[in-house]
């Protein structure tokens, strides 16, 4: 999660005993392996299940994130919903301080059966309901046919630039690798370690330098070009639409603020 | 994506595997798998026929092709000896189909080899880790007999560190090596090839899987000779962990004659600038992250990447794009009249970010793209790549259940602009017949049609009804198709136009379809020149699966898995056919002695060599 761009020239080995006993190490771990698969299925089990879990997962939120957030304002939960509204996903500054940067968790606890209603109401789907199959269906074993590298490509593009005002460096994060924002925060704090995690009472959270006391606001740019606040969106969907990362001072932020609400 | 090797999986002659009529009497002597000794076992020909077995000699040189070679050998025994001596290139399409040593014997003077293993569906985790494929015993078989081999191919095949050094050690003369979709060697393997094949010009590795654990990564890329070298093409985009950027740059500027090189996403525009720099003579070149190490706000480095681009004039192939910024895409903008393949198929792109630069593609002939472009993205394609002949469109989310952003309408657009369009790859969650009728009547040149939708058993979008009817219209307008995969909703009758009309089809992919044996039947009598057909979670049983007899040795392989299958149906094939070896593969290894009648999956194909001895606990061969 740190500097994966980072060139560090790896040590040429030059010591061939070195390199001799690199070898024999991995024919060990290699026979190791073989013997701990001997289970076929193991290996791949242990790479699917956590694929599935996590798909399980998604599909579980993302019915939560897209269309919940998409049709109304209001907090994640209600039934009712005006189909066909202007999406609405993104809030001004004073509706973040209602949802607070601590939900991590979708909100709510709906079922994976979910997907039902969503798929009468989105207007997307209107017209197509006969195609949604009536409930997720237990995940397959290689399906859709995508080859595992293509796969693994894809998930790993989560890789989002820090940038803190007034810092001449930069990081990169893999978001994938935190469950929710308090994660998040946490790394980013001892990333730059010069921060710690103030709290407010409204449970919002903010970036202090203790040296001079100035405050760091975490913000991030969307798919959409538009610089939202860390916190403004559940988490999935945060982590489905982040580009880059941007401590920038509460200064500065205030100005942020009535941008984002005409958004 | 070299078209050479794109066009792999379609591998363009059938019958590869020489006459397979096992008696044909003028060869027994042949046939007999004998230990040492002359492979031919009859006495020298008379002095005339050794003239004209030479003059012989001289004409053969110049066949090239695999189909005319196996033809020409079945002539008679004393051209059958002319070819074997002047056969340059080994394709064997199933490693299992042929025992290493009687190819060896056969064949003396190999220069290049090309070596297909697992089955297909072992892309998708569907065949067990430890199966088999293994390089080792062709690696020493090789080793021993070709001393003159420059090239070796692998695809699907299990190659450690000690094949690769086997390799670095026994072929002088080595230039050319191809990994494809292989596993089990590591950046070790790779220090060997590098320092020791002082003649390489080729070091492609595409898609395959190293075994490198982070800490123990070998800098492989500075075990380059330190002189000029004479590679041609560098290719290692699937290697994940980091490699020493410096030595690369080295490398890149004593390599005057590198037209392709394919880095992986350790490389970020900056650094991709450099290497761009040294080697303005690229054609082919994977571009990495294509994004910026910098943060915003800095200097932009725009503008030097515009000037690297176009002062490659010879680009005609990008690729990479791995965490795309779009923001930097207009530096492509002086190459992309010129560019014939395109690969956006990892770049999260909507279509505004891809409409600027797809209008200037007009000499795209492949192009593959992610499915976030939509359709509205496809239709700029339709009208800006009037030439294209390949598209694949990739799932941005390669779930069942997952939004894809294209459907018939994206399909729609692309048969009514890429008239010349030979092969499309196409995943989506709605389609509808009309679409795949119109693709069938707009592109009537199509050789490879794979539609994959994604959601299963899905029918027509706004008929409800099956899919029967645009495949239908597929295998009857497309007359020359030969690779077909097929999705959604489909009941026999799909099968019964396939067979009917699919007469050139040896490619078959099902999944998720049909009703009953019927289907399966259809196409094993139907489709005549079928050599490869993988089926899975389909209704076929036992009876459909002993229709096949009389084809299965016309055949490379027949993979089923989760379909009706019993051990009765597969010993009864096995026990009919001794040529066959007929795999059954479990999941579960059992303790006991027992057997489940059910079988979940089952691999056969035809073989001169029997049943393999390096069987897995899981594998039961009948």
């Amino acid at each position: 999660m740190w500097l994966v761009n980072e060139t560090k020239p790896t040590q040429v080995r030059e010591n061939k005993t070195k390199e001799k006993k690199l070898k024999e190490r991995r024919e060990e771990k290699r026979r190791k392996r073989q013997l701990r698969n001997r289970n076929p299925s193991l290996r791949r089990e242990r790479e699917m299940s956590v694929e599935t879990e996590r798909s399980s997962t998604e599909s579980e939120v993302s019915g939560l994130d897209y269309e919940e957030t998409a049709l109304t304002l209001r907090l994640p939960g209600g039934t009712s919903r005006v189909a066909g509204s202007e999406p609405d996903r993104k809030r001004g500054f004073s509706e973040t301080v209602e949802l607070g940067l601590g939900s991590d968790a979708p909100v709510g606890t709906r079922g994976v059966g979910s997907t039902d209603d969503q798929s009468d109401e989105s207007p997307e789907s209107q017209a197509s309901v006969a195609e949604k199959p009536p409930a997720p269906k237990a995940r397959v074993v290689g399906w859709p046919p995508v080859r595992s590298f293509r796969k693994n490509v894809m998930k790993s593009c989560k890789l989002v630039k820090v940038a803190v005002d007034g810092a001449p460096y930069l990081r990169k994060v893999d978001l994938e690798a935190y469950t929710g924002y308090h994660q998040l925060l946490t790394a980013l704090q001892e990333m730059f370690s010069c921060f710690t995690i103030r709290n407010y009472p409204d449970e919002e959270r903010k970036l202090v330098d203790p040296v001079n006391g100035t405050e760091y606001v975490p913000t991030y740019e969307d798919k959409e070009g538009d610089w939202m606040l860390v916190g403004d969106v559940p988490w999935k969907m945060f982590v489905e639409s982040c580009k880059r990362v941007r401590l920038m001072k509460s200064s500065e932020a205030v100005n942020l603020a009535p941008r984002a609400q005409h958004s | 994506m070299r078209e050479e090797i794109s066009d792999m999986s379609e591998d363009d002659e059938t019958g590869e595997r020489a006459r397979w009529a096992p008696d044909l009497s003028k060869n027994r002597s042949d046939d007999s798998d004998s230990g040492p000794g002359p492979p031919i076992g009859d006495s020298p020909p008379p002095f005339s026929d050794q003239v004209l077995e030479n003059v012989l000699e001289n004409v053969l040189e110049f066949l090239t092709s695999r189909r005319d070679r196996n033809a020409a050998s079945a002539v008679c025994r004393s051209w059958y000896r002319a070819e074997a001596q002047t056969r340059r290139e080994l394709f064997i399409g199933n490693c299992y189909a042929v025992a290493p040593h009687r190819a060896v014997e056969r064949f003396q003077s190999i220069k290049s080899v090309v070596l297909k293993g697992k089955p297909r569906f072992a892309d998708f985790n569907l065949v067990p880790f430890g199966w088999g494929a293994q390089f080792e015993p062709w690696v020493k078989s090789f080793g021993a007999a070709y001393q003159h081999l420059e090239r070796i191919c692998l695809k699907r095949m299990s190659v450690t560190d000690k094949d690769l050094t086997i390799i670095a050690e026994s072929f002088p003369l080595f230039k050319d090596l191809t990994l494809i979709c292989c596993e089990g060697f590591s950046t070790l393997g790779l220090a060997v090839i590098a320092e020791r094949c002082r003649h390489l010009r080729v070091l492609d590795l595409i898609e395959d899987y190293l075994e490198d654990e982070d800490d123990e990564v070998v800098d492989w890329i500075s075990r380059f000779p330190e002189t000029t070298t004479s590679l041609e093409s560098l290719v290692f985009d699937c290697v994940t962990c980091p490699f020493n950027f410096d030595a690369l740059e080295r490398l890149v500027a004593r390599s005057p004659s590198l037209q392709r090189l394919r880095v992986n996403h350790h490389v970020a525009l900056e650094q991709l600038r450099r290497l761009m720099a040294r080697a303005p003579q690229l054609t082919h070149l994977g571009t990495g992250t294509f994004r910026s190490e910098v943060g915003f706000g800095e200097v932009d480095p725009n503008l030097d990447l515009v000037s690297a681009f176009g002062a490659s004039r010879s680009l005609v192939c990008l690729s990479g794009f791995r965490e795309i910024e779009p923001e930097f895409l207009p530096a492509i903008y002086p190459v992309c009249a010129n560019l014939t393949s395109l690969n956006f198929s990892f770049a999260n792109l909507t279509a505004e970010e891809l409409n600027p630069v797809i209008r200037q593609c007009h000499n795209l002939q492949t192009f593959w793209v992610l499915d976030s472009v939509g359709d509205e993205g496809l239709r700029a394609v339709a009208e800006s790549c009037r030439d294209l002949r390949e598209l694949r469109v990739f799932p941005l989310d390669p779930t069942e259940d997952s939004d894809s952003s294209v459907s018939d309408i994206g399909l729609q657009f692309i048969s009514e602009g890429c008239r010349k369009l030979r092969s499309i790859l196409y995943f989506c969650q709605r389609m509808t017949n009309a679409a795949v009728v119109a693709m069938s009547k707009n592109c009537p040149d199509l050789v490879v049609f794979r539609l994959c939708i994604m959601g299963r058993h899905l029918p027509d979008r706004i008929t409800g009804e099956p899919m029967d009817a645009g495949f239908r219209a597929i295998v009857m307008n497309c007359k020359k198709l030969t690779r077909l995969s097929v999705s959604g909703l489909l009941t026999d009758k799909a099968f019964e136009y396939i067979g009917c009309y699919g007469k050139l089809i040896r490619t078959l992919s099902v999944a998720f379809a049909g009703d009953s044996d019927g289907g399966l039947r259809y196409v094993l009598e139907g489709c005549t020149r079928l050599q490869k057909l993988e089926i899975r979670d389909s209704p076929f049983g036992d009876a459909s699966l002993i229709s096949g007899l009389p084809f299965y040795y016309n055949m490379r392989f027949l993979w089923m898995s989760s379909c009706n299958l019993s051990m009765r149906g597969c010993k009864e094939v096995a026990r009919n056919k001794p040529n066959l070896v007929v795999e059954v593969i479990r999941d579960v290894v059992e303790e006991e002695e027992e057997e489940i009648e059910a079988v979940e999956k089952l691999y056969l194909y035809r073989s001169l060599a029997g049943a393999r001895t390096d069987v897995p606990a899981f594998v039961k061969i009948l």
